[in-house]
Order: C-alpha cells, then sequence, then structure tokens
C-alpha cells in the first residue's frame, strides 16, 4: 500500500497517472469510487488516464477500446486487459497496492 | 356531399384539440363545404397536451400550435380569433358572437367548448398563489411563483397533477402532491402499481389527505394538519364548458348529451371534445376525442352509419424517466400480476368474466401494445399469466393488422403496412406524413419504424438513428425530453433516461446535445467530454497534444508569426506545420504546458481539437488576385470572427473563394462561398475533401456579402440542432435533403428563429484557452506525477529529415 495522492489531485469522474513504486499507473475517481489500472493500453499505449469513465469501465482515448475499472478486462474486444490495482482511501489521500487485485466491483470509497 | 359554396357551412365553437380535429376530418371528406372556427383566444389551437413544456422551458404557446397559419388558408378554413360564442339560436341556425360582435349562420354547429378545471369550493381557494392547470397562463404563473416560492403544494395526484408537480420541481420548488385517495391514479392504477410509482417518482406524497383550507403559506387538512406551501396547484378533474348548449336549450347532464352520432338534442347541433357526454361519459383525453371528430364530420357531412361506440381509455404518464401505460379498468375478477419492486417494474393484466378488460405496466412497457389490443377487443384470455408474458415477447411481426400502435391518431399496425405495401411510402418518416402514426404524443415512434421496416423487407432507408444503444432513444427524442424537462447537464439527461446510468460512448454526444439545447448555458460537466475538449489540445500518438491557434481567415501578422515561432522553441516543440486549412499547428506539446503555451501565444483557440467550427480558408480575392471578384479575405475573417467558439456535431471546415477559380477549394467544404460577380455569393454545403470526397451542393446563389454571411450562419445553426452527433455535413446534407434544408433556412420566420438562438449561443461561448488563468479544476493540465517531474514520455518528433 503506496501513497499515490491526495484525494482532491484528481476531480471527479476523471482519471489521472500517477506514479506508484515506479509503476505509472491511471487512477480514476468516479461517483461510485476509486480505481487504478495499468496506465498504458496494451494496443498502442494509449493514455488510458485520460479515456471516458464511465459504469465501471474506460474508453481509450485514441483508439476506443474499453477495460473494465474494477478487473481491467477487455470489454467488447478480444485483446489483452490490463492489471488492476487495489486503491484505498484514508483521510483525503489515495493509496494503491501494484499487483494486489481490486476486489471485484467494490471500489475504495467515493 | 358537397353544400354549395354560398351556404353556410360548419361552424365550429372552440379552438381546441377536439375543435381543430373537427375542422379536419370535415376538410378530408368535403372540400368544398365551408367550415369556420371560432376560438376565444387569441391564438390558433395548439396542442394542450404538451401544455407542461411550457411550464418547464417557458416557452411560448406558439410553439406548441397544431397547424400553422397557411394550414387554414390552403384548406379554406376562415378561423376568427379573440371570439367568445354569447348566444346560440338553433330555431334561427345563427349563432352570436359576444361584445357586439357579427351573427353567423350555420348549416351544422359542432359545440367543442371543452371545459374548465375544476376549482372546488375550498375556503381560500380564489387566493393569487393559487392556480389551475389548464392553460398556457397557468403554466406561466406557476414557472413565475415556482422561482421564488419556498415549497409548493399540488392538489391532485392524477395523471395530470404528478405532471404539474414534476413541473414545478423543475425550477427548482420543493413540491408535495396531496391526494384524497389511498393511492396516486386512482382511476388506473391498482394500490400495488401506485405504491411502485410513487417510489419511483421519489415526491412527497401525502395520501388520504382532505384539503379543508388554503391559507397564504399552508394548506390544512380535515384533520387538523398543516402542510407548508406559499404556491398551491389545484389538478382535481375537469368541469364540462356547457354554458351555451345549456342556454340554448340542449340536453346536458355532466356534459352536453350526445348520441353515437355526436348529435346534442337540438337539430344539427354536434358536440366533440371534453364537453360532450356520451353513453354517460365525458372523456378527459386525446384519443377519444379525435375519434368523436371523425364520427361527427362523417355524420355532419352525410355519412348516416357513422357511428361513435366509446372508447376504452389509456394513458401514459409523461414525466421523464417514468414509464407508465395502463388501459382499460385494471380491477376485474381475474389477474396476472408480474411485479419486480427492486427494478421498479410491475406488469399486470386483468380480466372480467374470462374476458381481458384492463392492464397496467410501469417501468416495462414492453407489450403495450399488444395487451391494449387484448383488452380493447375483450378477447378471452384462458391463461392470464401466460398472456402476459407472451405479450413480452410479441414483436412487430407478431401483431395482428387490427392493432393500434399510434394510440393519438388511431393508428393500427395494418394501417401502416398498408402505406408501404400499397401506397409507395419508403421511409418512416413519409409513413408518420402519411397516416399520421407516431405524430401525437410520439411515444409510438420506435414501433412505427419497426412495421415500416417489417413492411419493406427488412430495409428502411432511414432506421431510427439511436444516440446511442444504451439510450435506445433517437436525438430527436432525448432533445425533447432535455427540452421538455429543463435538463442542463449530462448527469441529468443520464439519470433521465435509458438504463438511468452513465455510458462512457454517449457521455461526450450528451453534453453536445445539452450544451446546444441550452445554447451555451448548461452545467459543463467536464468528465463527459473527450480527452481533446478537457484540456483543449488535440491528443496525439504518444499522448502529446498538438495546438493550432486562431488565425481569422488565415490572415496572420510579422509580430504574431514571431510569437509563434518563439514559443515553439521554448517549450521545445518539436513540430511545427502549416495545416490545410492555412493554419500554424504546433505539434508534441506536453499537457502541463498547455497554460504557458497560450499565455505566451495570446491567441484565441483555434479549436482545431474540438467538434466545432475550425477554419475558414480564403484566397487572397480582389484585395490582390488579379482575377478576384470579391473581398473573399474579408468576408472570410468575417465569417470566422461570427462562428468561432462555437461547437458542432462534428468539425465543420469552411472556405471564401473570391472567384470561380476557386482557389480556397471552397466547393470541397462543408460550408463554402464562392463569389460570382457583382457582389453575389454561392452559398455551398456538404462538401468534403476528407475520407470521402464530395462535392458541396449549391444551396443558394444571393445578392450580398450580408446575405452571404446571414445564410451560411443560418445553415450552421440548423446544422447544429438537427445534425446527429459525429456526422459530418456531407452526410447530413443529403440524408436530409436539399430541399428541406432549403425551405428551413430560406423562409423568413424559421430562419429568424435559427439565427435568433445562433445568437443566443455565440452570447455564451467563450475562448476555452483563457481557462489557463481560470482552469476548471486546479488539477485539469496535471497529473499527480508532473509535479514529481517525472520523465518525459519519448516524443514521435518530426519526421527525419525534420522540419525545424
Ligand atoms: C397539462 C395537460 C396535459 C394533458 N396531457 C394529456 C395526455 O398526455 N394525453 C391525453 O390524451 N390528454 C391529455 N390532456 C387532456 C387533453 O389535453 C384534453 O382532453 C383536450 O385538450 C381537450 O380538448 P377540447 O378541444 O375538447 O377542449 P379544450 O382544449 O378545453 O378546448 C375548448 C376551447 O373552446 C373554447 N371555448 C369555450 N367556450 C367558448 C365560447 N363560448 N366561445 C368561443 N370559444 C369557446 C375554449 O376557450 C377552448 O379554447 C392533457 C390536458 C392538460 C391540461
Ligand atoms: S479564387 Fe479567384 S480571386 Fe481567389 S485567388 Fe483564386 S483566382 Fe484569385
Ligand atoms: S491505444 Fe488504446 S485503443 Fe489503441
Amino acid at each position: 500500500m503506496t501513497y499515490a495522492c491526495p484525494v482532491d489531485a484528481i476531480p471527479t469522474g476523471e482519471g489521472r497517472t500517477v506514479t506508484v513504486d515506479g509503476h505509472r499507473v491511471a487512477l480514476f475517481r468516479t461517483a461510485a469510487g476509486w480505481y487504478a489500472i495499468d496506465r498504458a493500453c496494451p494496443h498502442a499505449g494509449g493514455p488510458l488516464a485520460d479515456g471516458i469513465a464511465a459504469d465501471c469501465s474506460v474508453i481509450c482515448p485514441l483508439h476506443e477500446r474499453r477495460f473494465a475499472l474494477d478487473t481491467g478486462a477487455p470489454i467488447g474486444h478480444d485483446g489483452p486487459g490490463v492489471r488492476a490495482h487495489h486503491v484505498e482511501v484514508r483521510d483525503g489521500r489515495v493509496y494503491v497496492a501494484i499487483g494486489v487485485p481490486a476486489t471485484e466491483g467494490v471500489p475504495a470509497a467515493a | 356531399m358537397s353544400l354549395n359554396p354560398s351556404d353556410a357551412g360548419v361552424v365550429v365553437i372552440g379552438g381546441g384539440i377536439a375543435g381543430l380535429a373537427v375542422c379536419e376530418a370535415v376538410r378530408e371528406r368535403d372540400a368544398l363545404v365551408p367550415v369556420t372556427l371560432i376560438c376565444a383566444e387569441p391564438r390558433l389551437p395548439y396542442d394542450r397536451v404538451r401544455l407542461s413544456e411550457i411550464l418547464v422551458s417557458g416557452a411560448s404557446a406558439e410553439t406548441l400550435q397544431l397547424r400553422p397559419a397557411e394550414w387554414f388558408e390552403d384548406q379554406h378554413v376562415t378561423v376568427v380569433t379573440d371570439a367568445w360564442v354569447a348566444q346560440v339560436d338553433a330555431r334561427a341556425r345563427t349563432i352570436a358572437l359576444a361584445d357586439g360582435g357579427p351573427t353567423i349562420t350555420y348549416t351544422s354547429l359542432v359545440l367543442a367548448t371543452g371545459s374548465n378545471a375544476l376549482l372546488p369550493p375550498i375556503p381560500g381557494i380564489d387566493q393569487p398563489h393559487v392556480h389551475a392547470f389548464r392553460g398556457p397562463e397557468d403554466c406561466d404563473r406557476i414557472r413565475e411563483a415556482a422561482v421564488s416560492a419556498r415549497r409548493a403544494a399540488v392538489i391532485g395526484g392524477g395523471l395530470l397533477g404528478l405532471e404539474a408537480a414534476r413541473g414545478i420541481a423543475s425550477q427548482g420548488c420543493a413540491v408535495t402532491v396531496v391526494h384524497l385517495m389511498d393511492r396516486l391514479m386512482e382511476r388506473q392504477l391498482d394500490a400495488g402499481s401506485a405504491g411502485l410509482l410513487q417510489d419511483t417518482l421519489a415526491m412527497d406524497v401525502e395520501l388520504n389527505r382532505q384539503t379543508a383550507e388554503i391559507a397564504p403559506d399552508h394548506l390544512r387538512f380535515a384533520d387538523g394538519d398543516e402542510l407548508e406551501a406559499d404556491l398551491v396547484v389545484v389538478s382535481i378533474g375537469i368541469a364540462p364548458e356547457t354554458t351555451l348548449a345549456r342556454a340554448a336549450g340542449a340536453t346536458v347532464n355532466r356534459g352536453v348529451v350526445v348520441d353515437d352520432a355526436l348529435r346534442t338534442s337540438l337539430p344539427d347541433v354536434y358536440a366533440v371534445g371534453e364537453c360532450a357526454e356520451h353513453r354517460g361519459r365525458v372523456h378527459g383525453l386525446v384519443a377519444p376525442i379525435l375519434e368523436q371528430a371523425r364520427v361527427a364530420a362523417a355524420a355532419l357531412t352525410g355519412d348516416g352509419a357513422a357511428a361513435y361506440a366509446g372508447t376504452i381509455p389509456s394513458t401514459k404518464l409523461k414525466v421523464a424517466g417514468v414509464d407508465l401505460f395502463t388501459v382499460g379498468d385494471a380491477e376485474g375478477d381475474g389477474q396476472a400480476v408480474a411485479m419486480d419492486a427492486a427494478d421498479g417494474v410491475y406488469r399486470k393484466l386483468a380480466t372480467r368474466d374470462g374476458a381481458a378488460c384492463g392492464a397496467i405496466l410501469l417501468g416495462d412497457l414492453r407489450g403495450a401494445e399488444a395487451l391494449s389490443t387484448l383488452v380493447r377487443r375483450g378477447e378471452r384470455v384462458a391463461d392470464a399469466l401466460a398472456a402476459l408474458a407472451a405479450s413480452l415477447e410479441a414483436g412487430p411481426a407478431e401483431m395482428a393488422d387490427e392493432v393500434q400502435v399510434c394510440n393519438c391518431n388511431g393508428v393500427c399496425k395494418g394501417d401502416i403496412m398498408a402505406a408501404v405495401t400499397e401506397r409507395g411510402a419508403t421511409t418512416p418518416r413519409e409513413v408518420m406524413a402519411m397516416t399520421r402514426a407516431g405524430t401525437g404524443c410520439g411515444s409510438c415512434k420506435a414501433l412505427v419504424v419497426d412495421i415500416v421496416a417489417l413492411a419493406a423487407g427488412g430495409e428502411v432507408a432511414d432506421e431510427p438513428h439511436y444516440l446511442c444503444p444504451c439510450k435506445q432513444q433517437t436525438r430527436e427524442d432525448l432533445a425533447a425530453l432535455i427540452r421538455a424537462d429543463g435538463l442542463e447537464s449530462v448527469s441529468d439527461v443520464s439519470r433521465a433516461c435509458g438504463t438511468g446510468r452513465e455510458c462512457g460512448a454517449c457521455k461526450p454526444a450528451l453534453a453536445y446535445l445539452v450544451s446546444e439545447i441550452n445554447a451555451n448555458r448548461h452545467r459543463e460537466e467536464r468528465d463527459a467530454r473527450f480527452i481533446n475538449d478537457r484540456v483543449h489540445g488535440n491528443i496525439q500518438k504518444d499522448g502529446t497534444f498538438s495546438v493550432v491557434p486562431r488565425m481569422h481567415g488565415g490572415v496572420t501578422t510579422p509580430a504574431e508569426l514571431r510569437r509563434i515561432a518563439d514559443v515553439a522553441e521554448k517549450y521545445d516543440i518539436p513540430l511545427v506545420k502549416v495545416t490545410g486549412g492555412q493554419r500554424l499547428d504546433l505539434l508534441g506539446v506536453r499537457k502541463q504546458d498547455l497554460p504557458k503555451v497560450w499565455e505566451e501565444l495570446g491567441m484565441p483557440s483555434g479549436h482545431a481539437y474540438a467538434k466545432a467550427v475550425r477554419t475558414v480558408k480564403t484566397c487572397v480575392g480582389s484585395d490582390f488576385c488579379r482575377f478576384g471578384l470579391a473581398d473573399s479575405m474579408g468576408l472570410g475573417v468575417e465569417i470566422e470572427r461570427e462562428w468561432e467558439g462555437l461547437h458542432t456535431p462534428a468539425k465543420v471546415k469552411s472556405g471564401v473563394s473570391g472567384c470561380a477559380r476557386n482557389c480556397a477549394e471552397a466547393t470541397i467544404k462543408d460550408i463554402g462561398l464562392v463569389a460570382v460577380g457583382d457582389d453575389q455569393w454561392q452559398v455551398r454545403v456538404g462538401g468534403a475533401a476528407g475520407g470521402s470526397v464530395r462535392e458541396a451542393d449549391v444551396l443558394c446563389t444571393v445578392d450580398s456579402r450580408a446575405e452571404a454571411l446571414r445564410v451560411s450562419t443560418t445553415f450552421l445553426q440548423y446544422y447544429r440542432e438537427n445534425a446527429d452527433f459525429k456526422e459530418r455535413t456531407y452526410d447530413f446534407v443529403p440524408r436530409v435533403g436539399l430541399d428541406a434544408i432549403r425551405a428551413a433556412v430560406t423562409d423568413p420566420a424559421t430562419g429568424a428563429a435559427l439565427r435568433e438562438r445562433f445568437r443566443l449561443a455565440k452570447a455564451a461561448a467563450t475562448d476555452p484557452w483563457l481557462e489557463r488563468r481560470e482552469p476548471y479544476h486546479p488539477h485539469q493540465f496535471t497529473n499527480p506525477d508532473d509535479e514529481d517531474g517525472a520523465a518525459r514520455p519519448a516524443l514521435v518528433g518530426p519526421p527525419t529529415g525534420g522540419a525545424r
């Protein structure tokens, strides 16, 4: 569990790239809660943090591949997915545990 | 039977839905008989059903007008507005207007005087903060009051009361529905569905409450309890307007009594609509009224066999986000109910003596037509549960020809099929024009389209183009919803339709729609915008952005060029490129550098990243060119200034050429202008030289530069309002048809309205690059790790052999 950023560094509904333990992850603050997945789209490296997030998924801004925010699984295409990481929020600070799978469907507190 | 035109003809009293329907139905049967329509209001008949739109949006009653003034002229229907009929003399066959107006002779008279809102004699009901919900004036007053009221109460939990309450709530005023009975809409719903509806509505509701007194700031109930309310709307029913009929000696109970031919007890006097009582019933809905109008018209034009057998009432609740359909009487002696309270779904089929007698569908309207046909025909139902389940599967192919698809206009599946197979219609639009199916409240539109597809063997020219599969609603449907409910943000719209959840695929389209409809006075939600519009730059394959400052008409200055060069060097911008639209593109800018780059450029955004007006390309024109016939550069600059900053359904590129040599390639632009001499300009639309190449169509040729600007702007607004998101003009123009576009753009009235809406949108547009000083969010342009000085990603860089 590593400190990533303060809660208010990310506007609600959007994602940002953060570096945690040397890994660059896309961290999302949705109305339903927080999610973290790998930063780069496996298709051509698109910055997933810049995608549009809704309904627990994100759409890559470059060629519109879609990934589940809770599991990193690809949605609607056969390509590879991305890793999802565990997020926790404590006292206005966001922590990410790299490689610890996120609990499916259960985001960190909004 | 045609009457002699010199005869007195048909006189209709009352310019409501019923009065107009009678005029239409008479004209359909007889082109010659004189028809006169007398309206008490100063306006032509309007669509009362859509009244709550006025309450929600503040639109004028004129926007709800049912037929344009030309229709009455074309059809030779004389309309007298602002005229109150004071007396009917059935022996002399005359009517007299109030205030000494003329006396009018009739051959047949139709009373379509409608009704008034029922106002019970509660103490305090005549105070200024108590309103009925019946006419446009009521809506204006309620709307005005809702803005400053602290708390509103709506007395009456029927169809209209709920609509009124939703309208008031849309103005941001807290509202409570007060109902005398133990459940909402008790005439249509049973206890189970009413309870579920109440949960779905998420509104304060007080049941079993009899209002005993209305005080200036509260209601007092019969049991002594009080409810705070400084705005009160009373919607407990209607009182048929029968004064004229009664004074003329007609038989009147609750309404004017009519027989199956809609005849009153007076010779050649008919009554139709909410003023009429047929077989002991007064109908307060549009479908029966239209049916009555057809029968009355048949009878009074000599069809002795015409008979009205009554209508089994069906209702749809017009409250956003609530799907409710009822037909007939849902309290039979047998019933099948399927309910999922968690999802707010309730489906019921009721039977009496083994025959279908009523149905309720809440939260899931599938099979509404099938069930309503069972009920209308009173079909025997051996297994109600099986019939209810089967209705879920009933697609258009399984429906019988007699199934009524459009309840407002009484159009059956067979009529729609015939329009395609026998009358030659090929598109849903043509079918709607021919049969009027889908032109009432519009809730059957999707089904109409499906049936047209069925009739056409699966292929239809224009299928409903859903804005997104998640919503199953077209752009028009969503636009109507946004207008009706005054929705101002993407999240409001997402909540109000479809699955009720946000969907990443259509958020940007909804963002465009809410901003367009609210003339840019919407609530901006950045997370609904594509990354380009969140940071106002064009994302490139390596995640950097490109920056194109605006140079109106492609005209620049040495100082500007010097500044651009300095910025490019200072921020290590790897590539500077002249774009196809004659602008300078700075490629490879890091997101966090964007605000500084803009600041130092000191130029407005060129919107090169956005679905917006991008460039107006110009040739040099008469200023320098030896062939130039007009000032193409000047006009190009002027147009670009006029249009800059406005978002559009897809990117818009424009061009202005000073003569037919067309150096600005204006004939392959979304909007192109070509000077043709004598200050004349050819205005072309729908061109493209992108993935598909299309020569622009000539919209018109105009006589002055000012007119050229005006027509182009009008077209731009028409496109902004009517195209699907991401639909370029080269798809839009052929889809809609040049003739239709020309008609709308060159018509003085619609043109002026389009330009007015354009003006409003433009007035609210700002330069997005000013967000460099006032960011939308403190971290709009930064990642948490930029601040840690994280490594810069490798850039694509200039092509080998370099640009610099
Ligand atoms: C807010 C609202 C929402 C509704 N929603 C729906 C819906 O979703 N579905 C549905 O089916 N129905 C709906 N209705 C009901 C529907 O609008 C009415 O049933 C229908 O409009 C009645 O039409 P009408 O022509 O009979 O009466 P009216 O509309 O009342 O028209 C009668 C006209 O006659 C005029 N008149 C009366 N006396 C005289 C006189 N002496 N001289 C001259 N003129 C006279 C009146 O001024 C009036 O213009 C709604 C009604 C309201 C108010
Ligand atoms: S289009 Fe005509 S006016 Fe414009 S530069 Fe070319 S030749 Fe000159
Ligand atoms: S890089 Fe993500 S879809 Fe192509």
